[in-house]
């Protein structure tokens, strides 16, 4: 009772509290560090590490810097206003006379091809001839290939010195820069990012609207059966789990073509005539239709795992008050529904904005979505650094629908399954 | 003893009268198609009643109430509520209010507005939707909850929330689902009183479903007591305590001695039952069979004596017990005693000033009167 309030708890032999306590967990939370170190150290390597990867990709800009190394010393202080003098050009000459002999220009030019396109085969020419040429080397470079003549080709190369760039990130928004460092729109027969992003999203918003509407029915019938009979729809909910994604995508090909199965029972109940069959697949239709199913047990499970703690009692109480069937279902049954339709709408929209193989195989030009371009761009144009802005972007507005969610309706509040 | 017949009797004639205002008729309920849960269900319930459906759980008391609610519909029979048949009536157009077992508060309004959604969806106005809300509020005690929700109030709170909610477009039929059943013991008890307050205060029929026995016999009017899906006695609590008319309401209303026997003789208001032990019982005939058949008898454990030269007339049984156990309860001694032959036989004694101290292993001589003594079904 003498001791003053802020004096710390101590124990029988005057060790503080905290740090008994502290001592005597320590050892518990060892173990428990230990059993979660393999799962840990797995996902360190295999999904942190190729995260920090790709953003870093996203934005890293070594090719001009390393490649050209005595051209950029030689272009600091440039003013930009006239061609550089000739120093400039002769160590543009020495760089490009060790790259040709290193073999190694081929990344300096697919760089800067993005940027300026026929620079890849400005600097090939210019580097197959470069031994034949004498100073002064301007002169001489300008004759081989007259871009060397021009300002903008200077202005890049000076602006792509540094070390990082942002120009991966405007193109994957149909973006560019100017050569005088203004952000440019690219010319409409390029543009093709933007418009995939903006497919790729209000497809998704589709696909999640429609799983809903027919999962919500589904998910009340699973919740308010007596368990032999919401066992069986159950395992018919899961039923897709178990079939391989290739083999449902295919499915959907084999039922939705022109020659398929769909449109065969429609002409033969003619209900369609035979040459006007209808183009249901490699279309947004074909896409969203796959999807739609292949997504549809990720909203029914949340919202099933949800309805099931709304005890029955409530709709009981609501309709014994007076409310008529449909109106009690909109004031109480609904509003208390609403954490399952979020933790399913957002996991529903973000599985769709990634997915990948469905819109590949099913998509046609018209149904693809960007993840197919992410594709595209890693293994047809080794653009990477491209690739990694678009993912890093579809990263970007993940994080974002987490986080309204979390805002909205909270992440503690969903439990799945 | 004659007085309370007579009042059952009065009971029975109201009820027989035409301001019957819930009346079920042979209601039968299966659920399966195999298995009745309810067995030709029959009640009459008088305008501004407090019926009580009481059993063990799985008798069949809660499917009736959601019969009357409207949330089970009859297999055969019929319920009527102020004369019209309620059978094909949706819940939404009976306007019975119902207070649920877990109150059934909606989780996701405030007490405010659970209270004013049945008169909501009744089109109100607002001025008169806040002053019923308030009144109905101030009814239970919470004026100043209006504004919280369900899950920031006490369990007893809840309970008067639901109450309020169930009252507040002031329904003429309240029914009750074990509305009691998840508060703690002296919470109970205040609920009990405070149910029975706004009951006689509103003059609401009110038709109530508990398993627990002291709550129906504190709040009932009348009490039907269910066992198996059939209604085994209906009647007013004391009548209930004080002449079972079977084996099954004399156990499950209050304690109960059981001895087992045969009647050997009947006379008039009498009859003699020779038990299994070999004793000779004199005993009231109430629903026993005729000379030769088993029957059960029934004896309340306070209208046991120690057997008192004063009292020789009154105390026509009398045996010899041994004393087996004592347990002092304060108010009341509870001795267990073996009595022709049964290890079972409860002895109930106020602890007055004086009364005697029993000992286990001693010897006691024990009486009762035959007025007391029921013989029932075996």
């Amino acid at each position: 009772m003498s001791e003053s309030p802020a004096a710390p708890l101590r124990t029988a032999d005057g060790v503080p509290l905290k740090v008994s306590l502290r001592r005597a967990v320590r050892r518990s939370k060892i173990k428990a560090l230990l059993l979660v170190a393999p799962l840990l150290t797995f996902l360190i390597i295999a999904f942190v590490m190729p995260l920090f990867e790709m953003l870093w990709r996203s934005v890293d800009n070594p090719e001009v810097s390393t490649h050209l190394s005595r051209t950029v010393a030689a272009l600091e202080g440039w003013n930009g206003e006239s061609l550089p003098d000739e120093t400039t050009f002769a160590a543009l000459a020495e760089d490009l006379r060790e790259g040709q002999q290193a073999r190694n220009l081929g990344l300096l030019s697919s760089r800067l091809n993005y940027e300026k396109s026929g620079m890849r085969s400005t600097i090939s020419r210019t580097a197959r001839r470069i031994g034949t040429l004498e100073p002064p080397y301007r002169e001489a470079l300008i004759e081989v290939n007259d871009t060397w003549g021009e300002l903008d080709t200077w202005k890049l190369i000076q602006r792509e010195t540094s070390p990082y760039t942002m120009s991966y990130y405007l193109a994957a928004i149909d973006r560019q820069l100017s050569p005088d460092g203004e952000i440019i729109t690219v010319p409409e027969h390029m543009q093709i990012h933007a418009t995939l992003f903006w497919r790729t999203l209000w497809m998704s918003a589709v696909i999640t609207g429609l799983t809903l509407l027919l999962g919500y029915p589904v998910a009340f019938l699973l919740a308010s059966l007596p368990a032999r009979h919401s066992n069986l729809l159950m395992i018919l909910v899961l039923l897709p789990f178990w079939t391989s994604l290739l083999v449902r995508t295919t499915t959907w090909i084999a039922i939705l073509q022109s020659q398929g199965v769909l449109n065969d029972v429609m002409v033969a109940l003619g209900i369609i005539a035979d040459e006007a069959r209808w183009q249901m697949i490699h279309n947004k239709m074909g896409t969203i239709i796959a999807m739609t199913h292949i997504l549809l047990p990720f909203m029914i499970l949340p919202l099933y795992s949800v309805m099931k703690t709304i005890p029955p009692s409530y709709m009981r109480a609501a309709r014994s008050l007076g409310g008529k069937p449909f109106l009690s279902f909109r004031r109480v049954y609904f509003p208390l529904t609403i954490p399952g339709i979020a933790a399913g709408g957002i996991l529903v929209f973000i599985l769709s904005i990634g997915y990948y193989i469905t819109p590949a195989l099913v998509g046609g030009q018209s149904g693809r979505f960007i993840t197919n371009y992410i594709a595209y761009h890693m293994q047809t144009s080794l653009n990477w650094g491209l690739a990694a802005a678009i993912a890093s972007i579809l990263l970007f507005v993940v994080i974002i629908c987490y986080l309204v969610f979390n805002r909205l309706i909270g992440v503690d509040k969903v439990k799945l399954g | 003893m004659q007085q309370i017949l007579d009042r059952d009797e009065e009971v029975a004639a109201q009820a027989d009268s035409s301001d019957c205002f819930v009346r079920f008729i042979d209601v039968q309920k299966s659920y399966d198609g195999v298995e009745l849960v309810v067995k030709g269900f029959n009640l009459d319930v008088r305008h501004g009643e407090f019926v009580t459906l009481l059993g063990p759980s799985g008798s069949g008391k809660t499917t009736c109430l959601m019969m009357m609610a409207g949330f089970e519909t009859p297999t055969h029979g019929q319920i009527l509520l102020k004369g019209e048949p309620i059978n094909d009536l949706p819940p939404h157009k009976r306007g019975i209010g119902m207070v649920f077992q877990n109150y059934a508060l909606f989780p996701h309004m405030t007490v405010a507005e659970n209270l004013a959604f049945p008169l909501e969806v009744r089109h109100l106005s607002k001025d008169e939707i806040q002053r019923k809300v308030d009144r109905a509020l101030a009814m239970v005690r919470l004026e100043d909850f209006g504004a919280r929700r369900p899950a920031q109030l006490s369990g007893g709170q809840q309970q008067r929330v639901a109450l309020a909610r169930a009252l507040v477009f002031e329904p003429d039929l309240v029914l009750m689902d074990e509305p009691l059943g998840a508060l703690d013991k002296n919470l109970r008890e205040e609920m009990q009183y405070e149910i029975k307050r706004i009951h006689a205060s509103l003059g609401v029929t009110m038709i109530y479903v508990t398993h627990d026995q002291t709550e129906a016999l504190t709040m009932s009017d009348r009490i039907a007591v269910f066992n198996d899906g059939v209604v085994q006695q209906l009647a007013t609590p004391d009548t209930l305590y004080e002449a079972p008319e079977n084996a099954f309401v004399a156990s499950f209303i209050g304690e109960n001695n059981r001895l087992l026997g045969e009647v050997v003789e009947r006379q008039g208001e009498r009859c003699q039952v020779r038990l299994d032990s070999g004793e000779t019982v004199t005993a009231t005939p109430v629903a026993c069979g005729e000379v030769g058949t088993r029957t059960t008898l029934s004896l309340r454990p306070e209208r046991v004596a120690i057997f008192d030269h004063s009292r020789q007339d009154e105390l026509d049984n009398c045996f010899r017990g041994e004393v087996l156990e004592v347990i002092y309860l304060g108010d009341h001694l509870r001795t267990r005693l073996r009595v022709c032959g049964n290890d079972d036989f409860i002895l109930k004694t106020p602890n007055a000033k004086g009364h005697s101290a029993l000992k286990p292993g001693q010897g006691v001589e024990v009486g009762w009167s035959w007025r007391d003594c029921r013989a029932l079904d075996a």
